[in-house]
């Protein structure tokens, strides 16, 4: 799949949504809950089962980066499954909240 | 990664929490913000028209416009409505074809035959037309948004010439929100007050970090001291960024009737140098309160640096001259960006040494509508701003490069001299400048306001300057005055002294 910056997919088999905040360099397999993820808008197929191993969960509002690919992500709708590209899950990119300043 | 999605998030977290308004009811929650722009996007939507522009005060309208014009795809374009009227109409015509949302003062200045006609290609809408058609709650359909789509053009106060139109794109905003701010991280007792004007940087951000962050915004309409303190209390104001004009009038009216301000936790100030004397006071005269002092531009997306809570703290306490110092710094660049301050040959330099400020990072514009990118192609921006970074990575800032003094061939800076100018007990305030000189090229000049009933003789002042600074940085000539000219945001319009000096 192409994810283009600012294109919105959700996942096949939970609530999860996500927007591509920065582009990979070149094609992933981006998956939640361990099923390849689809465009948003996108009917599920029926049947699809959450991972368990792919079943940490995904909270709105955090972010996921892959550095080797440059992928960055945006959790915009929270859901059971969590990220992974392949088999490999992606890392939580963890940043400390600046002071409000505006 | 359109900036309305900012909303939709906190529309699906947060729901009925109230987003706009007071709390002591008529507020709009995250839901029905978000459901008012959606409906203001398809009034905006029906109109021939490529830009949403502003020319309004202060009000629940702002983030419906704002927003509304973001679902919409057309870039929001807030303009100062204290333009003259000539001046708003050259600046309006820039932005047709358009649709302007506007107070109802304004509509006498754009159209009907005294105001000389309408301006080509602009349609003037009553901010309560506007507000009647996101009550309607018609649905919306937003479509994809490019995250290169402008999404902000911003004129800029320039001090010379034509004013320029800075592009903010989408992806320039939302990056610097979501790497800024924690998503949801207020609490529901949290209540923001903005009183810097919708045409600001500021009152762009103010919105988008709010909203993001889940905390109440609160309006004023137009900023007074008195006005700031009652709806401060009125409201429980929790937060608050204002500029430093606006800092030293509100600490004025709190210091005259000594009730404090209970609610507040977190002021933020910014948007000009903040005298180091107002910030000890504010300190001293608001326990509890915690600052931070933000330095950015409209071309950055807002805040690039920041000197925190704890950075106060340690510095007002320190006896460590170097420590201390840091209160008059605008702290460290932010995680996500990079700054380098550059000779004029380009050259990086060391710590503590003076140049240009440059930044790069995913939330620095640079670019100017029919200019293109100001920035260089490795993506650095050069604001324009001197200063230097101490051996920590705080950075000073000295003003506007524009602003710099060149006497002889020496280049002086006037934030340095103001500075030392403000320490003196006797002053309330000082502005310093160049003036033609016949033998230096240039001159220092300071314009000096004093403390109520204080009194200093010129020759002390160019004393108490020689004794801290060089001597080349001694006013030859010093004025009284009772007060400063100021714009509307803390901006000290050196351009009017500089006339007046020169006249």
């Amino acid at each position: 799949m192409e994810l283009k910056p600012g294109s919105r997919w959700r996942s096949a088999v939970c609530d999860t949504e996500v927007i591509v905040v920065r582009a990979p360099s070149g094609p992933v397999d981006l998956r939640c809950g361990g099923h390849p993820v689809l465009p948003q808008g996108e009917e599920a197929t029926a049947g699809g089962a959450l991972d368990e191993a792919h079943s940490n969960g995904t909270p709105m509002g955090k972010r996921y980066a892959d550095p080797e690919s440059g992928l960055e992500l945006l959790c915009t709708k929270a859901g059971a499954g969590s990220l992974s590209l392949g088999d490999t899950p992606m890392a939580l990119k963890d940043a400390k909240p600046l002071p409000a300043s505006d | 990664m359109n900036l309305a999605m900012l909303l939709e998030m906190a529309a699906d977290g947060l729901e009925d929490r109230i987003a706009v308004g007071s709390r002591h009811g008529g507020g709009m929650s995250y839901r029905q913000l978000l459901d008012g722009a959606a409906a203001a996007a398809g009034f905006f939507s029906g109109r021939d028209a490529d830009r949403v522009a502003l020319v309004d005060l202060n009000s629940d309208a702002v983030p419906l416009v704002l927003f509304g014009a973001a679902l919409a795809s057309k870039p929001y374009v807030p303009l100062n409505y204290r333009l003259t009227d000539q001046q708003l109409r050259a600046v309006l015509s820039r932005t047709a074809p358009a649709v302007a949302v506007v107070e109802e003062s304004v509509v006498g200045r754009l159209t009907g035959p005294e105001s000389g006609g309408d301006v080509p290609g602009v349609e003037v809408v009553l901010r309560e037309a506007l507000l009647g058609a996101a009550a309607a709650g018609h649905a919306f359909e937003a479509g994809f948004t490019d995250p290169d789509d402008v999404a902000v053009l911003l004129f800029t106060s320039g001090t010379t010439g034509e004013p320029k139109a800075a592009v903010l794109r989408h992806r320039h905003l939302t990056t610097y929100v979501i790497t800024t701010v924690e998503f949801m991280g207020s609490d529901e007792d949290e209540a923001a007050l903005v009183s810097v004007p919708p045409y600001h940087i500021a009152g762009i951000s103010a919105v988008l970090s709010s909203v993001y962050s889940g905390r109440r915004l609160v309006y004023l309409p137009q900023f007074t001291a008195e006005e700031w303190v009652a709806t401060a209390r009125r409201e429980a104001i929790t937060h608050a960024m204002v500029v430093p004009t606006m800092l030293g009038r509100i600490l004025d009216v709190v210091a005259a009737d000594g009730q404090g301000l209970p609610s507040l936790r977190h002021l933020s100030y910014g948007g000009g140098r903040m005298p180091v004397p107002v910030i000890e006071q504010a300190i001293a005269l608001l326990p509890g309160v915690s600052f931070v002092n933000a330095y950015g531009l409209t071309e950055t997306s807002s805040t690039i640096a920041v000197l925190g809570p704890e950075d106060h703290v340690a510095a007002f306490s320190s006896d460590d001259p170097a420590v201390r110092a840091r209160l008059g710094s605008v702290g460290r660049p932010l995680p996500t960006l990079e700054v380098e301050i550059r000779r004029e040959d380009g050259a990086a330099v060391s710590p503590g040494e003076r140049g240009e400020i440059y930044v790069r990072g995913e939330q620095v514009s640079g670019e100017y509508e029919g200019k293109g990118s100001v920035t260089t192609a490795d993506g650095w921006f050069p604001t324009n701003d001197g200063g230097y970074l101490d051996a920590e990575g705080y950075l000073f800032l000295e003003g506007r490069l524009d602003d710099v003094i060149v006497r002889g061939a020496e280049n002086l800076s006037p934030g340095e001299i103001e500075d030392v100018l403000v320490s003196h007990a006797a002053v309330a305030d000082a502005a310093v400048l160049g003036v033609p000189d016949d033998e230096w090229g240039e001159a220092v000049a300071a314009v000096v306001v004093l403390h109520d009933g204080a009194s200093v003789t010129v020759e002390d002042l160019q004393q108490w300057v020689r004794e801290r600074l060089r001597s080349t940085r001694m006013p030859t000539r010093v004025e009284f005055r009772t007060e400063l000219p100021y714009n509307e945001t803390g901006k000290l319009l050196r351009r009017v002294l500089r006339a007046e000096l020169c006249a």
